[in-house]
């Protein structure tokens, strides 16, 4: 599989104060980073999928890869064309290659435009004049399995399910090689949320689109992605083949994450847990050293210092931590 | 059998919208014993939110109570006036709500919010602080001095749903209602909470009424466990029994959906067919009939009602009778 996406060594951040409150506060430093020194690689066809607790950092991450924040530092590749330093022209062309399907479906939908002309709305924004809107609307209708007479339906007569299914389906319209799903299962039942997911997975296969799944859900991690990254105050503090993650978690926020995940069931539950005490830091005044000590229960004088190295194993498992768990 | 703190016996709830009579609880029974936590597990539109608010009486004003009973510390609250009803909420039962940044007041401190709501009591400021600062530090807040003085949106949203349990723990109620009290927080702050939720329970000797769609969650907390679907009562029992022995086709379709039932890795993931039914033009026969793949003809014409199963564990469905 070939490269769709690469990652590398990417910084965002957000101002939070005006250069003249700083000036006044005397702060040399007004910015905070969302996101830093995160590298990734996507492939073709392939499901990556990011986790971590909000604040983290993934829906930036997520709206930086799409062009749509700009980016401090360093780079991001897509099918060997630099992001980053795209003109708008260029940026425009980019985003018939990637999509998004966002977290707040109903939201995300415009209250006074059918769906209909909702779902084809991108030929009309990349002014692709050759296509028959109507016939296009069946088409993609029938692909993420909606009844077409749907068309004349506004966002508010749609129920959650239908609506993310409707966000799936302007998605896939201009046929994208990377879909960036945030959250794509937040707020729907149990029993509505295998068929989104088994929906996304179908247009994977059928489509060969990659993937690109940000969620707090790990369950549904562990089934439908090939690789994951776990995120901590802006940074990848582990990431590998989902399989080897959950199997054997050797970052301890990480394990600490898969702890937190309750479940009613003995088979799928860990069997050495770990439990948290306190709260997230804020991204304003990041810990010294390693930047998780502050929660870490195997945490010693060491952490507190410097900042962790970066290990390896397999060649496949990447974290960052002095007391990788064996 | 300890006796019951509250007890609900055939509660039927419609709310009158444009569409005709929303029938959004159906003959509803529960129990509560005393000091045990029960769960309410169920999918959106269940009518969880309508249980809770219909036994605090805070119904909106298209709705109506046909028919049931609901007996707290032997009084019915449904025939209480709002004065008596007023001077039970709050007091003796009171509720932790899913956001807790809307359940405080922004432009008021904490410390002023949690003076305020002990109104009734005729004791002196200096020791209604103190109380307030006690349960801070009783719920876990650092530097309860300090927090007191400040404002909602200084505290994250673990600290602020720990503010609003303090809050309804404060009176020392007999009831605590937690309906959702742990979605909007992050995986790790939950079993914090949780954890919280169970200790405090165990040392102030409430009864908790947990609602929550969160199975795992149900399980980790709850010693009875309460399964609605469209507005009744499809199945309870035991934690155990419920998540090992399930006897209601909705029940153990529910828990086969949730991924995290399955340990092997799969990719396609299962799900129920088919809609919750409209309930405002309800046929007759079982609630469930039309995604159930086992249902029979008896399931088309008569409504089955709970019955007992085993012992502690209640299930309403024909198939269970054969």
């Amino acid at each position: 599989m070939s490269k769709l996406l690469s990652i590398k060594n990417l910084r965002v951040r957000f101002r939070t104060k005006s250069s003249f409150q700083a000036m006044i506060n005397k702060i040399e430093d007004p910015y905070i980073d969302a996101v830093r020194q995160v590298s990734l690689e996507i492939k073709e066809g392939e499901t990556f999928a990011l986790v971590g607790e909000s604040g983290s950092g993934k829906s930036t991450l997520a709206l930086a890869t799409a062009g749509l924040l700009n980016a401090e530092e360093g780079q991001i590749k897509f099918m060997n064309e630099d992001v980053t330093t795209m003109t708008s022209s260029q940026i425009m062309a980019y985003r018939k290659k990637i999509s998004y399907i966002w977290q707040d479906s109903i939201g995300s939908l415009s209250p006074r435009m059918s769906v209909g002309s909702l779902i084809t709305e991108a030929y009309k924004i990349h002014n692709l004049k050759d296509r028959d809107l109507k016939m296009e609307a069946d088409r993609l209708l029938k692909l993420v399995g909606l009844p077409t007479n749907i068309k004349e339906r506004y966002a508010h007569e749609l129920s959650g399910g239908q609506a993310r299914r409707v966000g799936v389906a302007r998605a896939i319209a201009l046929n994208p090689k990377l879909i960036i799903a945030d959250e794509p299962t937040a707020g729907l039942d149990v029993s509505v949320q295998g068929e989104i997911l088994n929906l996304l997975n179908k247009l994977r296969d059928d489509l060969g689109v990659s993937l690109f799944v940000i969620t707090h859900n790990l369950n549904i991690v562990r089934h439908i992605s090939d690789r994951t990254a776990v995120m901590y105050l802006g940074r990848f503090v582990e990431q590998g083949q989902t399989d080897d993650i959950f199997a054997k978690p050797r970052h301890p926020y990480t394990l600490a994450l898969l702890s937190a995940n309750l479940t009613p069931y003995q088979e799928t539950s860990l069997k050495n847990k770990i439990e948290l005490t306190g709260e997230v830091p804020s991204l304003m005044d990041r810990p010294n050293g390693c930047e998780f000590h502050t929660r870490c229960p195997f945490s010693s004088k060491h952490c507190d210092d410097e900042f962790p190295p970066v290990h390896t194993f397999n060649g496949q498992q990447i974290l960052t931590c002095h007391y990788p768990l064996k | 059998m300890s006796e019951n703190i509250l007890k609900i016996r055939d509660l039927s709830v419609n709310y009158h919208t444009d569409r005709g009579k929303l029938k959004a609880l159906r003959h509803v029974n529960l129990d509560i014993p005393k000091g045990s936590i029960v769960g309410v597990v169920g999918e959106s539109g269940c009518g969880k939110s309508t249980l809770i608010t219909s036994i605090i009486r805070q119904l909106d004003d298209n709705a109506d109570i046909p028919n049931g009973l609901i007996e707290f510390e032997k009084q019915d609250l449904l025939k209480l006036s709002q004065d008596n009803m007023r001077n039970i909420s709050g007091t003796k039962i009171s509720i932790v709500f899913q956001n807790p940044m809307s359940t405080l007041n922004p432009v008021i401190s904490i410390g002023r919010q949690m003076i305020d709501i002990q109104y009734r009591d005729k004791i002196s400021k200096k020791t209604k602080k103190q109380r307030s600062i006690d349960m801070l530090t009783k719920v876990g807040i650092p530097d309860p001095h300090i927090q007191f003085n400040q404002y909602p949106h200084e505290l994250s949203g673990g600290m602020q749903q720990r503010v609003s349990i303090a809050m309804a723990l404060q009176a020392g109620p007999s009831l605590l209602i937690a309906d959702e009290p742990t979605t909007a927080l992050d995986a790790t702050l939950e079993v914090q909470i949780l954890k919280l939720l169970k200790e405090l329970q165990e040392e102030m000797g409430c009864s908790i009424l947990f609602v929550s769609h969160h199975l795992g969650v149900i399980a980790e907390l709850c010693d009875h466990v309460v399964v609605m679907y469209a507005g009744q009562v499809v199945e309870q029992g035991s934690t155990y029994e419920i998540f090992n022995k399930p006897a209601h086709p909705y029940t153990i379709k529910l828990l086969e959906c949730d991924p995290a039932s399955i340990s092997q890795k799969q990719r396609l993931l299962p799900s129920i067919p088919g809609e919750i039914p409209d309930l405002t033009n309800l046929s007759g026969g079982c609630i469930f009939k039309n995604r159930c793949d086992q249902s029979i003809d008896r399931c088309d014409q008569y409504t089955p009602i709970l019955k007992e199963f085993d012992n502690t564990h209640f299930v309403s469905c024909h198939l269970t009778e054969l």
